[in-house]
């Protein structure tokens, strides 16, 4: 066997409340690593990018798993609730379709069973497939530390890529969603190198619902994934849909800005001259198909 | 370097082991209890090769703790057969259809394809495809992995 090292030795430590996490994060610092399915964690310590000496198993604090629906308060997520559990949860498949839609798209199945929607978060890549859905809903998340709960836009968590607005000795409980409109859409769109299991090379989600506040009758929210230092929104193409009459026209400006909005980098993946193209496609393709919704909805 | 003591059923069997915090699942079952059909691969959950089944469900056992086995029930290659101790239909398919030729793939690949059997026993092609995109092979090309379980799935068993 081509013998790799294997993973470097530490010690493992289950918590069991968050009270301890946060004392084992003041006491370790660095040194300590916080872990739930672990996909990404293994991962990069076998790579001998990171090297805790304590590895604090959080997923089995209480409620770090759960999944709760409750008719118009909205949806709550434990941080260790996997990608399966979220893409097979009757409440989440009825009521958050995207979000469903973008945990299923992760990976494998089998990493899938591991793998949460609270750790694909905190790694904060730019191509973490949940963050797009999760901004697109405008989704609150649910921060523990040293001083008690915090609750934090989603938006206002990713600095750059891996780097969140976790203050040190905080962590990650749960993620919060709010009812949404009646009458709402969403789709996700991912580009990879093949068409299931790959890292995004474009991943676009897009939520739409009527308003009439806005002069189209309805408002469109964009979030772009993988072409940027972090998942963004594309605030000028949701503007062309709130202010022009939903159709082609209007859906092709919209995808344009959205394509101008992208600053991906060259990288194995792809070009970033192809990605930019890709997000106009995708971007089209996905307004398409929820204006298809929606209108199918009106009836 | 702290030692667990841990209770997990491997294949129906409980087995009582003190394992260090650094060891994986795979490793585990490869050198502590010398299940060594699971396969070491790429030891990053991209190839699938170690995939076995934690209570009911595929996972790569590269990339999750023995110490998180504790109290759960692991079902690897060796576990696998039917009532008898024989070839199951899923397994049966296999050697029917040629979806075997090296052979390194196939533990895993019997993993995910029987957990697909279980939560779908009639999957459309599309979804075999997906059920096991997780795991890589390189000698048969898929088409006859897909072709076997879509056998087994015709005849109505894993």
């Amino acid at each position: 066997m081509l013998a790799r090292p294997g993973l470097p030795s530490f010690d493992y430590i289950r918590a069991s409340t968050a009270q301890e996490v946060v004392r084992l994060l003041k006491e370790h610092g660095e040194g300590a690593r916080l872990m739930m399915g672990g996909t990404d964690l293994l991962v990069r310590m076998r790579q001998g990018d990171v090297r805790p000496k304590i590895v604090v198993d959080v997923k089995h604090l209480p409620g770090m798993s759960e999944i709760l629906y409750e008719e118009g308060a909205g949806l709550t997520i434990g941080a260790a609730a996997t990608m399966n559990q979220v893409a097979k949860h009757p409440a989440v498949r009825a009521h958050y379709p995207l979000l469903a839609e973008a945990a299923n798209s992760v990976a494998s199945y089998q990493v899938r069973n591991r793998a949460t929607v609270g750790g694909n978060l905190c790694n904060a890549s730019p191509c973490a497939d949940t963050t797009p859905a999760i901004l697109a809903l405008e989704g609150r998340l649910v921060l523990y530390g040293p001083n008690g709960e915090r609750e934090l836009p989603a938006k206002e968590f990713f600095l750059g890529p891996g780097q969140t607005a976790l203050q040190p000795g905080e962590f990650l409980t749960a993620m919060r969603f709010p009812q949404l409109p009646s009458g709402s859409a969403g789709k996700y769109l991912k580009l990879g190198r093949s068409k299931a299991g790959d890292l995004s090379l474009v991943g676009v989600a897009i939520f739409g619902f009527p308003d009439e506040t806005t002069s189209s009758g309805y408002r469109f929210r964009i979030v772009l994934g993988s072409v940027a230092p972090v998942v963004l929104r594309a605030l000028e193409a949701e503007q062309v849909l709130a202010s022009q009459p939903p159709g082609d026209e209007t859906f092709a400006l919209a995808a344009q800005r959205a394509m101008e909005a992208a600053t991906p980098i060259d990288d194995v993946r792809g070009s970033a001259v192809y990605q930019k193209a890709m997000v106009r496609t995708l971007t089209l393709r996905g307004l398409r198909d929820v204006w298809e919704q929606l209108a199918g909805r009106k009836e | 370097m702290t030692a667990h003591s841990i209770t997990v059923t491997v294949n129906g069997k409980r087995e009582y082991l003190t394992i260090p915090s650094h060891m994986t699942l795979l490793r585990m079952l490869r050198e502590k209890l010398g299940l060594t059909g699971t396969k070491n691969g790429c030891e990053a959950g991209e190839c699938g090769a170690c995939t076995v089944l934690v209570d009911g469900e595929p996972v790569n056992s590269c990339m999750m703790l023995a110490v998180e086995a504790d109290n759960r029930e692991v079902t690897t290659i060796e576990g696998m057969t039917d009532d008898e101790g024989g070839l199951t239909r899923l397994q049966q398919a296999f050697a029917e259809h040629n979806a075997v030729q090296c052979g390194f793939c196939t533990p895993g690949m019997l993993a995910s394809a029987r957990a697909l059997l279980d939560r779908n026993p009639h999957p459309s092609e599309g979804e075999i495809r997906e059920a096991l995109v997780g795991n890589l092979c390189r000698c048969t090309g898929y088409l006859r992995i897909i072709k076997a379980v879509q056998a087994a799935a015709e005849k109505g068993e894993a």
